[in-house]
């Protein structure tokens, strides 16, 4: 049975269209739909309920030297206040899950996770957990909103001291007021456009939503599904576990590798000393139609060279993309195409991001 | 017009069948933007999956209410696969010279406490 956020009334209230997701009940889109949804957010600012995220908070005072045993990315250069991307990885190489780590201070971080992973996680994460930090999952007392868009800023004006807000990317500010509730607020998001993210507890959660949306009324501020947040994450190429990150995937092959260092020591790391076999690759179709996920990469002579991870149409760009996993050793010297239903797709290696903000 | 449980509207004239799908279904489907059509000339049975419809996050397939010959397909819809959205009783997809029409099809009043049942 599939869990309900505590914005469920309200996303129903809003004409919301309720699918299953990683285990919760959330809206796919809204009254008019997930194009609609997805230039809102490009022009204007959309408000995300993520409350599935999942929250893991490790704390003590070895919490620094445990967390970096468990994470790809250097731990021991962030500052408090700040928030880094990393992946959690298996002795294999494979991807447990890829998260935010935000950094409290020295003894304490702050986990964030994918919803179908958090469970998962948390017991990856204390099966191997050095002494001196323990782990606490606290993901079903926290609610996260994403405030997302060009105006998101002028909105977080109306409703907390703005001095208090981050203005750097990948920031963050503890136990700040957002219309009158204890929140964190980072400038995070999974949209390609500037924006916040804010945690809050379960019973503030709602409320909040409310007076962000009226807050947001005058810059046309509109509630976003999980439709147009594939759309807008796709569009500038983040990736997303189940389909460019998987267990089966190691992390050398996935084309994060600014998320991944080396000499750190995390669990993994060996592993991802051997030559990379393949890597992540963005397409574009000049064939009509449209590649989805898991759909075959063919080179000229129609042998299997790869597989879809995700695709669907860029909607700022226009035209049908894809991102691939795809051997690194072929030769798509004679072209790269993509077969879709029995019928071979002519494509071309593009670029990723596929749209990238003018001021990112 | 006549209805087949899986969301198609046809209209039979002169031997001719006009094949859409129904506002239920393009409501449920979201935002259609590519309509990946079938060749003119394709022999069809009752209830065969004629082509596909991408929306933004799906495919779905439409069937064919009749059997016989497909012997046009909407064009304007390559370029506007969003009129199957704002006007799906005009947004027609393809037409079939019949040789048999489907013995399950459903007024227009049967189609409406059909959807009320799912």
């Amino acid at each position: 049975m599939a869990q309900k956020t505590a914005l469920y009334q309200i996303h129903e209230k809003l004409g919301g269209k309720i699918v299953e997701f990683a285990g919760w009940y959330l809206p796919v889109q809204y009254k008019n739909g997930i194009l609609h949804e997805h230039s809102v957010v490009m022009q204007k600012a959309g408000l995300f309920d993520v409350s599935h995220m999942g929250e893991i908070f490790i704390s003590g005072n070895n919490a620094q030297n445990a967390l970096q045993k468990l994470v790809t990315n250097d731990i021991s250069t962030m500052q408090n206040g700040w928030c880094r991307y990393c992946l959690m990885l298996y002795e294999n190489g494979g991807i447990v899950d890829d998260l935010l780590v935000y950094k409290i201070d020295d003894n304490k971080y702050f986990l964030v996770v994918n919803a179908s992973n958090a469970d998962k996680d948390y017991e990856w994460i204390c099966k191997n957990l050095q002494e001196g930090a323990t782990a606490v999952n606290l993901s079903s007392q926290i609610s996260q909103l994403a405030l997302q868009g060009p105006l998101s800023h002028k909105i977080m004006e109306k409703l907390c001291n703005i001095n208090e807000l981050p203005v750097k990317n990948y920031r963050f500010t503890t136990k700040m007021k957002v219309a009158g509730y204890d929140c964190l607020v980072s400038t995070t998001g999974y949209t390609g456009e500037a924006g916040y993210e804010i945690y809050t507890a379960n019973q503030s959660v709602a409320p909040l939503y409310e007076l962000i949306m009226l807050a947001g009324e005058e810059y046309g501020l509109e509630p976003i599904g999980l439709g147009a947040r594939d759309t807008l994450r796709f569009e500038c190429c983040m990736t997303l576990y189940g389909h460019e990150l998987t267990a089966e995937y190691k992390a050398n092959e996935v084309g994060v590798g600014f998320a991944v260092k080396k000499g750190l020591g995390f669990i993994g790391e060996e592993a991802l000393e051997e030559d990379a076999k393949y890597c992540r690759i963005g397409l574009k179709l000049i064939d009509k139609g449209i590649a989805r996920e898991h759909y075959n990469l063919l080179n000229e002579q129609g042998e299997v060279v790869g597989i879809t991870t995700s695709g669907m149409i860029c909607p700022t760009v226009g035209g049908a993309y894809a991102m691939a996993r795809v051997n690194k050793n072929c030769d798509l010297s004679n072209g790269v195409f993509v077969e879709v239903r029995g019928k071979k797709l002519k494509a071309e290696i593009v670029q990723m991001p596929f749209y990238k903000r003018i001021n990112a | 017009m006549k209805f087949a449980k899986t969301h198609e509207w046809v209209k039979i004239e002169n031997n001719v069948a006009t094949v859409g799908i129904t506002d239920y279904a393009q409501n449920e489907m979201g935002d259609i933007v590519y309509v990946d059509m079938p060749e003119v000339g394709r022999v069809v049975a009752i209830d065969e999956e004629v082509l596909e419809l991408e929306s933004v996050k799906a495919v779905a397939p439409v069937n064919s209410p009749v059997a016989g010959t497909v012997i046009e397909v909407n064009e304007e819809l390559d370029k506007a696969p969003e009129m199957v959205n704002s006007d799906a009783y005009n947004a027609w997809l393809f037409k079939v010279e019949v040789t048999e029409e489907s013995g399950e099809l459903m007024s227009e009043e049967e189609y409406q406490n059909y959807l009320k049942t799912l």
